[in-house]
């Protein structure tokens, strides 16, 4: 096995991408957006449930490659319990270390998310590893669309 | 420029047939590049290269202008090239040639012409579910435009399209019928020549979008009887850019002028314009002279090559692959058409094309994964994507091997 693929796909992404966690509608969401990759069709839908500005619960809904499914999942399993700023932050750096502005030994604060450091390797795979976190972004902007909890 | 090569392409000759493509020789992440992606682009040859290095070194100056040597020799070469291309698609004349910057840019000339100018509100236009986006795109802006309808005739689990269905859809209001010669996606040969005889019964005008078949297969216009003629130069080994309309003369000339500029016109006055003659009528604008250049060279080239040759070499390509990959566990190939162009669609249990993309692409092997702009295509096959590998005469026997061998990497590393 060639040890460069192996960045990519490092054991917790094929593992991610084979049993994604938190891949289900999220009862009680109050915040639901869709993400879509015209390049290569993925489509995502992230369910947030935000309490005093906290990420109470989260989840998605979905399929792609195994890079845009491993960081939905490992995405929601970072957020839960985050504060909104907290999340921001943590898409910037995770921003910064899959386009190589960042890295992987410099972002500790990335935990887990730190398996999509090979990323940066494959240029056009970069928007894979960022759908989820683009959408999440959207979520919690103004361009959310909010699901009525009534 | 007359072909460096001509006869039978049999297994040994691919070898020497290989040294013509310079892109070819390279390496790519350490390993010899296998390059089965054809039916995205295709490698150029070294006569292609050189034709278009004496245009600019020598031949370079505006065409149907100057009286200088250089613009009547770009003026020859320029109009010599729409010559090798009516040979090659064996149109009645030269006048029935236009150039354009491709299929997709020929599809909208006629869509935006002869369709605007002929379909009215209720009317018709009848295509298939295997096309490309750029066959269908056109004609739903034009349908949108005239409040006319898009029909499609549907295909089925092998990726043929039914052609009792097909028969059905035509009435008398199909003013339009558009359908590819070869699938893009899935490489199915269709059975032109009745859909097109199909398509005059109801007096129907028949645009062939050629793109996928121009490589591969010998197409004759006046033996189809189609009413039009699409292909892109870079899919025949020519430059990109540079494509090709045919239409029937007599159509031609009834058509409305589709973009306005040089060369299109007789007389300009700010009252009143003359347009010229086809193909200068739709060729306003100075042209992609060293395309069409180019373009011409590949012609020649793969006609000295011969495409029946070429036919049968990718048709033993196709079985070798067709066989090789079902011995591959989980994958399924999508698009088992009977009569079929050397294309191999697939999806793999349990990976995403795009995953199989990047391992092979590690592995120097280039294939396409994602939809090929064929979205309803995908949808008919309930798939997301497919990885795709389309073959040229230039791949080999042993590139298959590679493909599978590469496969293998993609389960070591999904299992």
């Amino acid at each position: 096995m060639s040890t460069e693929l192996r960045d990519l796909y490092q054991q917790v992404i094929v593992d991610h991408s084979k049993r994604p966690r938190n891949q289900h509608p999220l009862e009680g969401a109050n915040r639901k957006v869709e993400g879509y990759n015209p390049l290569c069709g993925d489509k995502i839908t992230m369910y947030l449930k935000i309490e005093d500005g906290v990420i109470a619960d989260i989840s998605f809904e979905g399929s792609g490659c195994a890079i845009s499914t491993a960081s939905a999942s490992l995405l929601t399993e970072s957020l839960k319990g985050k504060t909104l700023e907290g999340a921001e932050a943590l898409f910037e750096s995770f921003h910064n270390l899959v386009t190589g502005l960042e890295p992987a030994g410099e972002a500790p604060k990335l935990g887990k998310l730190a398996v999509f450091s090979g990323v940066c390797d494959y240029p056009t795979r970069i928007k894979c590893a960022t759908l989820a976190w683009h959408t999440l972004h959207a979520a919690l902007s103004s361009e959310g669309e909010k699901v009525s909890t009534e | 420029m007359t072909s460096p090569r001509a006869g039978i392409v049999s297994a040994p000759d691919v070898w020497r047939v290989r040294e013509d493509f310079p892109a070819l020789q390279q390496t790519v992440h350490g390993h010899p590049l296998v390059y089965l992606d054809n039916a995205a682009t295709a490698q150029k040859p070294q006569v292609v290269l050189d034709a278009l290095m004496q245009f600019y070194t020598r031949d370079c100056a505006n065409v149907h202008r100057g009286v200088h040597l250089l613009s009547e020799r770009s003026t020859a070469a320029y109009e010599d090239a729409r010559e090798t291309v009516r040979r090659f698609l064996n149109a009645a004349g030269a006048d029935e040639i236009v150039f354009t910057r491709g299929a997709t840019e020929s599809i909208n000339l006629v869509a935006q012409t002869c369709g605007r100018a002929n379909l009215q509100a209720g009317d018709e236009v009848l295509i298939t579910g295997l096309e490309h986006h750029s066959n269908i795109v056109p004609w739903q802006m034009l349908a949108a435009e005239k409040g006319a309808f898009l029909r499609v005739a549907p295909i089925d689990d092998r990726g043929e399209i039914v052609l009792e269905e097909f028969e059905k859809l035509l009435g008398p209001r199909t003013k339009m019928v558009a359908l590819a010669h070869v699938s893009n996606a899935l490489g199915t040969i269709n059975p032109v020549r009745q859909m097109i005889e199909m398509a005059h019964g109801v007096g129907a005008a028949v645009l062939i979008d050629g793109a996928q078949a121009a490589p591969h297969l010998k197409v004759d216009v006046r033996d189809l009887d189609c009413d039009f003629y699409a292909f892109s130069g870079h899919k025949v080994f020519g430059p990109t850019g540079i494509g090709v309309l045919y239409g029937k003369a007599r159509l031609l000339d009834a058509m409305p002028p589709w973009q306005g500029g040089g060369d299109m016109i007789r007389s300009v006055t700010f009252e009143k314009t003359t347009y010229n003659d086809p193909p200068y009528k739709f060729e306003a604008g100075t042209p992609h002279i060293a395309g069409a250049i180019g373009l011409a060279a590949a012609l020649e080239y793969v006609t000295g090559i011969g495409l029946e040759q070429i036919a049968a070499w990718e048709h033993d390509l196709l079985l070798y692959g067709t066989q090789a990959l079902a011995q591959v566990p989980g994958l399924r190939l999508i698009g088992t058409a009977r009569e079929k162009a050397a294309v191999l669609s697939f999806v793999l249990e349990g990976v995403h094309a795009h995953d199989v993309s990047t391992i092979l692409d590690r592995q120097g092997i280039a294939i396409r994964a994602g939809h090929h702009c064929a979205q309803p295509v995908m949808e008919r096959f309930g798939v997301p994507a497919t990885s795709r590998a389309s073959l040229a005469f230039y791949n080999t026997r042993q590139e298959i091997d590679a493909l599978v061998q590469g496969l293998g990497k993609v389960k070591e590393i999904f299992e």
